[in-house]
């Protein structure tokens, strides 16, 4: 079933570049943990096949207080050497072989699934705000996460970029298995411009909650600024939880990972 | 393609998009690792690769060209189980089989992270492992067995498989 695409593996990031041009008709393979079922089934059936496991994307470097993720990293290497809260988000992600073989690069670039939101790694990297560089039509470019996100598909992510925040939180509704998807997370983080707070698994993508960042920056309390969450969300309702559960839960996460700054 | 799958030199002919699951079944007729779900969420096709503990189902051979594999078959020596594999006879660990190969890898690879592992990092270490016998209080006591270091290689199971055989028989 796969026997028509061209498979391209990459040897550098500049090859993994050139390969991938402009994006148009290419699925691109990183860890495989999502793409990989897609493929073997037959439902994806792309011209051209990117894998990047030789493409030298991975590894993680600090300086000057900022944190450079490669895109290819796995989500294990992610943890207890990133900033939190994105080292505790990246240890809550699947089980050891998981996370071992996901990346953050395809976590960041997962679309929803199809019976529930998926991506846990999006609302730490939002709540730290991260800076995505990718590459695609129009050459290479750095943008804040919320841009990338928004921007939709078509770019291959080369590095995340993070800075060390003053303090951090998370919380998150207990799985009942290693491998459900995160019902719903909440991530909070403190930099020099304030309290930036996302949620994940609360709708499609994470999301920031602004009203809940604007009651903090008016001087409100945990409480009373957790209680705006729902005013700038609207819950899914799908496989994992029902949006009556989920819209009772939220304000509950996001005190929970207030508290903790 | 070129793969090492329990120490021998394997030239692949199955497409690179392929995933390492199919090659190892379909190409080279080694089917320990099953194909449960297909999407990761089982557990029942992992093998080691360079070392680590993979999805087989969710691996691409182009993204391993040239690795080393080793499946359940390889765990042992000639002739002498691994301590995990013993661990798993002594402790009645299998029931229909299915789940095993992948279980006893993931367990074998957890030890060599964690000589030692207590019963909370071995559970958290195979929680992607599903056992649709239900079967985990015995492969869990008997990773904590191989954990301990409990368990006597010396013994000729062979044997003692051979006569459980005959006994059920008569």
């Amino acid at each position: 079933m796969t026997h028509s695409t061209n498979v391209l593996v990459p040897q550098s990031p500049e090859e993994a570049v050139a390969s991938f041009g402009d994006g148009a008709g290419i699925t691109v393979v990183a860890g495989g943990t999502i793409v990989m079922p897609e493929l073997s089934s037959g439902r994806l059936r792309p011209e051209r096949a990117l894998v990047l496991a030789n493409a030298g994307l991975d590894g993680i470097s600090a300086a000057n207080g900022a944190v450079t993720i490669g895109a290819t990293t796995p989500v294990l290497a992610l943890v207890g050497a990133t900033p939190e809260p994105l080292s505790t988000f990246a240890a809550y992600v699947g089980d050891y072989e998981i996370r071992s073989q996901a990346t953050i690069g395809g976590n960041l670039c997962a679309p929803p699934g199809p019976e529930s939101p998926r991506g846990d790694l999006q609302a730490p990297l939002l709540a730290l705000g991260a800076r995505i560089r990718s590459a695609g039509a129009g050459g290479e470019r750095t943008e804040p996460v919320e841009d990338f996100l928004a921007g939709g598909e078509g770019r291959l992510v080369l590095a995340i970029e993070v800075d060390e925040p003053t303090s951090s939180g998370a919380s998150a509704i207990g799985r009942p298995h290693a491998h459900n998807y995160t019902i719903m997370a909440v991530a909070a983080a403190a930099g020099a411009d304030g309290v930036r707070v996302a949620v994940t698994g609360a709708g499609p993508r994470a999301q920031r909650l602004p009203s809940v960042e604007q009651a903090l920056a008016g001087g409100a309390d945990a409480t009373a600024a957790a209680a705006k969450a729902t005013d700038d969300v609207t819950p899914a309702d799908d496989a994992l939880a029902s949006a009556w559960y989920r819209a009772r839960m939220l304000p509950r996460l996001v005190e929970q990972a207030l508290s903790q700054l | 393609m070129k793969l090492y799958v329990n120490g021998i030199e394997h030239d692949l002919e199955t497409p690179p998009l392929e995933s390492l699951l199919t090659a190892l079944r379909e190409e080279l007729a080694i089917t320990s690792p099953k194909a449960g779900c297909n999407q990761g969420g089982c557990g029942a096709c992992t093998v080691i690769v360079d070392g680590e503990p993979r999805r087989s189902c969710l691996t691409p051979l182009a993204a391993i060209d040239g690795a080393s594999v080793t499946t359940v078959e390889g765990l042992g020596a000639d002739g002498a189980l691994s301590p995990i594999q013993a661990a798993f006879f002594d402790h009645y660990a299998t029931q229909c089989g299915f789940c095993v190969s992948g279980f006893m890898l993931a367990a074998h690879t957890l030890l060599e992270r964690e000589p030692g592992a207590g019963r909370d990092r071995i559970i958290e270490g195979l929680a992607g492992h599903l056992c649709r016998c239900t079967g985990y209080v015995k492969i869990v006591e008997a990773v904590e067995a191989a954990a301990r270091g409990d368990v006597d290689l010396s013994r000729d199971r062979d044997r003692e498989s051979e006569f459980l055989t005959e006994g059920s028989q008569a």
